[in-house]
C-alpha cells in the first residue's frame, strides 16, 4: 500500500464567475522515504493539490469531479471530518509559504505548539511519550517538553525561553522554523511543503531546505516539496512531477526528468533557470549533495 | 507596563485642567444669574448680595475659577445653589446608580453581543445572521429613550411583571450601603429580596441602553471574525487538525476581539455621557437626572462636577481598553 495514491483527480472551484475546472486528471503516487518536487507556474493549481490531500478545500467553493485520493488507504475524499482529523497534524504535516502570516500573531509561539502536540496525542500517546492513561496535567507537561526539544530540532536556540515568545519577536527564518517544528511535532509521515522558502532571504532559503531534509532522512517519512523553483528539486528532491494548467506534465526520479525532460514545457522550464541551466550535464543528486554536507 | 501607566495617568491632569477651564468658562458666561435663581423671585438685593458673596459669585470670574480649582484639589467641589449640598456628596451619592446601570448596559451588550457576533459569522447568511442584523439596524436606528417607552409599554403594562421606574421602591430599604451599586451590595449583604428587586427595577432601563452597544458589538464581532477565519493561520491551525472548537473559541476569539475592544471603549465614555433621556424615562436616581436638573436650574458647580467626573470615567476606560489591547494584540504590548 502507498503513502499517498492520488487517482485521476478532477477538481472545479467556484467563484462569482461561476464553477471552472481546476485539476485535470492529477496522477500521484508517494512512497515513504521519496521527497517529491511539485513544480510549475503560478496558477498551475499546486497548491489545491496540496490542500486537497488533507482534504482541507471547503465544500463550498471547491468540487472533485472525479477522481481519489488514498492515504495509507483511507479514501480521504469519503472520509468523515472526524477521520480527517486524525489525519491532520498527526498523519499528515503541512507547511505554507508566508511564515509571517501563518502563526497566528496573538498566542505564544508555545501555546500554538502545545495544542497542535495534544492533538496528535489524541490519536497516538506515543507522540508525546506517554502511555495512554496519562492525565491531562501529564499531558500538557509532557507536550511542553516534547515542543521545547522540537523547537531545539528545527535550529531555535534557548528554546525553554524562546517557547514563550510571540511570532513578532522572530524573523521571517525563525518563523519558518517553528512552522517547520508545528508541522513535525505530530511525527506525520507525510510532509506538505508549500513554497515554504518562498517568501525567505535567499541565504535564508538555504537553511531551511537542509533543516526539511534533515529532519525527513531522520524519520524516513514521505515528502511533497511544492516550488516553482527548479533550483530546489535538484537539490532537494528524489522524484519531481511537472504541473502545467491543472495537468501532470510528466513524473519521474529528478535525474531522468531534469536530464532528459520528455516535455517541451519542461525544456523550456529548465532553460529558465540559470543555476540548473549552467549546471546541465551535471546534475547532483540528493546522496552527493548529502555526502558533502555531512 | 506599570510605568505605562502612571505615565497615562499623569497625562490625564493637563487634559483635566484645560477641560475645566472650558467648561467653566461656558458655565460662567452663559446668560442668567444662578444667585437670583436660588435666592427666589421675591428677594431683596440685599439678599441677592448675600447670597452673591456666599457663592464667591462678586468675585472676577478668573478669580472664582482658581478659587474652585483649589478648592476642587481639596475635595471641595462647591456646593449646589439647588440642593444646597456640596457637589462632591452629590456626585457620590448619584454616580453608583449611574455606573451601575451603564455596567449593566454594557454587561448585557458584551454577554449577548460577542457570541451572537461569532455565531453569524460562522454561519454566514443563515437564519440567526439575518435575525441579527436586522434587529442591529433597529438597534442602532431607534432612540434609547423611544425603546424605553417600548419596553415599559410590554413590560408593564401589557406583561405587567417589572416595575415601572425607580431604582428601588420609595417605601422599601434599599441594601446596606458597601459600593453603591444595589445589586452588588445586595449580593455582599446576602440581601436576596434586594437583590430580586433592585435586578427587576434594573433590567429595563439597562435593556434599552444596551440595544445600541449590544448591535455594533454583534457587527463589529461579525465583521472581525469573518477577516480572521480568512487568515493563512486558521489555515495552518486546521491542516495540523486542531478541532474547530479550539479554532474558534481559542485562536480566533482573540484575535477578533481586538477590534471589538475599541468600539466597547467608545460606548461606556458614549453611555456614561448619554444616560439622561434613559434616566427620565424610568426616574432613575443617577447624574443625568442630576445634572439635568442643574442646568435647567443654572446651578453650574454641579455641571462643572458631573461633566469633569465623566470625563475622569471616560479617560480612564479609554486608558483599560489600551491595557486591555495589549493583552489581546501582543505586538502592541511591545511596542
Ligand atoms: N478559492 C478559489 N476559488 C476559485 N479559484 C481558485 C481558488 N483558489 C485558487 N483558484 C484558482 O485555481 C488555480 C490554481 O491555483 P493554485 O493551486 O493556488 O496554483 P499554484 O499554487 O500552482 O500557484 C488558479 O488559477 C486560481 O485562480
Ligand atoms: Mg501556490
Amino acid at each position: 500500500m502507498s503513502l499517498l495514491e492520488i487517482t485521476n483527480l478532477n477538481l472545479a472551484m467556484r467563484s462569482y464567475e461561476g464553477e471552472t475546472q481546476i485539476l485535470h486528471g492529477i496522477d500521484l503516487k508517494i512512497e515513504r522515504g521519496e521527497i517529491w518536487g511539485m513544480v510549475g507556474e503560478t496558477g498551475s493549481g499546486k497548491s489545491l493539490t496540496g490542500l486537497s490531500i488533507s482534504r482541507l478545500i471547503p465544500a463550498a467553493t471547491g468540487r472533485y469531479l472525479a477522481g481519489s485520493i488514498r492515504f495509507e488507504g483511507t479514501d480521504v475524499l469519503n472520509a468523515t471530518e472526524r477521520e480527517m482529523r486524525k489525519l491532520r497534524g498527526r498523519k499528515i504535516g503541512m507547511i505554507f509559504q508566508d511564515p509571517t502570516t501563518n502563526l497566528n500573531p496573538a498566542f505564544r509561539i508555545g501555546t500554538q505548539l502545545v495544542d497542535v502536540a495534544l492533538h496528535a496525542a489524541e490519536h497516538d500517546p506515543s507522540v508525546l511519550g506517554l502511555s495512554g492513561n496519562a492525565s491531562r496535567r501529564e499531558r500538557r507537561r509532557a507536550a511542553r517538553r516534547v515542543a521545547i526539544e522540537m523547537l531545539g530540532k528545527v535550529g531555535i536556540s534557548d528554546p525553554i525561553e524562546r517557547i514563550d515568545a510571540y511570532p513578532h519577536q522572530f524573523s521571517g527564518g525563525m518563523r519558518q522554523r517553528m512552522l517547520i517544528a508545528m508541522a513535525m511535532i505530530g511525527k506525520p509521515d507525510l510532509l506538505i511543503a508549500d513554497e515554504p522558502t518562498t517568501a525567505l532571504d535567499v541565504s535564508v532559503q538555504a537553511q531551511i531546505l537542509k533543516l526539511i531534509h534533515q529532519l525527513v532522512l531522520e524519520r524516513d517519512i514521505g515528502v511533497l516539496m511544492i516550488t516553482h523553483n527548479l533550483g530546489v528539486v535538484a537539490q532537494l528532491c528524489s522524484h519531481v512531477a511537472v504541473m502545467y494548467r491543472g495537468r501532470i506534465l510528466e513524473t519521474g526520479p529528478v535525474r531522468t526528468v531534469l536530464k532528459q525532460p520528455s516535455h517541451a514545457y519542461t525544456r523550456a522550464l529548465l532553460a529558465a533557470i540559470p543555476t540548473v541551466h549552467t549546471k546541465r550535464g551535471e546534475l547532483r543528486g540528493i546522496g552527493d549533495i548529502m555526502a558533502e554536507a555531512g | 507596563m506599570i510605568r505605562y501607566v502612571i505615565r497615562r495617568l499623569l497625562l490625564l491632569v493637563p487634559m483635566l485642567l484645560g477641560l475645566s477651564v472650558i467648561v467653566f468658562a461656558i458655565a460662567r458666561l452663559l446668560p442668567g444669574d444662578p444667585a437670583a435663581l436660588a435666592a427666589g423671585p421675591n428677594a431683596t438685593p440685599e439678599v441677592l448680595a448675600s447670597v452673591q458673596r456666599e457663592f464667591g459669585l462678586d468675585k472676577p470670574i478668573p478669580l472664582q475659577y482658581w478659587d474652585y480649582l483649589t478648592g476642587l484639589v481639596q475635595g471641595d467641589w462647591g456646593v449646589s445653589i439647588f440642593t444646597r449640598r456640596p457637589v462632591f456628596e452629590d456626585i457620590v451619592t448619584f454616580l453608583p446608580a449611574t455606573l451601575e446601570l451603564v455596567a449593566a448596559a454594557m454587561l448585557i451588550a458584551i454577554v449577548l453581543g460577542i457570541p451572537l457576533g461569532l455565531a453569524a459569522a460562522v454561519w454566514r447568511n443563515g437564519v440567526l445572521d439575518y435575525v441579527t442584523r436586522t434587529v442591529s439596524l433597529g438597534g442602532i436606528a431607534m432612540p434609547r429613550f423611544f425603546l424605553g417607552l417600548l419596553l415599559q409599554l410590554c413590560f408593564v403594562t401589557w406583561l405587567d411583571i417589572l416595575p415601572l421606574s425607580g431604582r428601588f421602591p420609595l417605601i422599601d430599604l434599599p441594601p446596606e450601603e458597601i459600593t453603591g451599586f444595589y445589586t452588588i451590595d445586595s449580593l455582599l449583604t446576602g440581601d436576596w429580596y434586594a437583590l430580586r428587586v433592585s435586578l427587576a427595577h434594573l433590567a429595563l432601563p439597562a435593556l434599552a441602553m444596551s440595544l445600541s452597544p449590544l448591535a455594533t458589538i454583534i457587527r463589529m464581532m461579525r465583521a472581525s471574525t469573518i477577516e480572521v477565519l480568512q487568515q493563512d493561520y486558521i489555515m495552518t491551525e486546521r491542516a495540523l487538525g486542531l478541532s474547530s472548537r479550539l479554532i474558534l473559541f481559542k485562536y480566533v476569539l482573540k484575535n477578533a476581539m481586538t477590534s471589538t475592544l475599541t468600539v466597547i471603549g467608545l460606548y461606556v465614555s458614549w453611555l456614561l455621557g448619554g444616560t439622561v433621556l434613559v434616566e427620565t424615562v424610568f426616574d432613575w436616581p443617577g447624574l443625568g437626572l442630576y445634572a439635568t436638573q442643574a442646568i435647567l436650574s443654572q446651578d453650574f458647580m454641579p455641571v462643572i462636577g458631573v461633566t469633569l467626573v465623566i470625563a475622569i470615567i471616560y479617560l480612564l476606560s479609554m486608558l483599560i481598553v489600551d491595557l486591555l489591547y495589549g493583552v489581546f494584540n501582543p505586538k502592541v504590548r511591545s511596542s
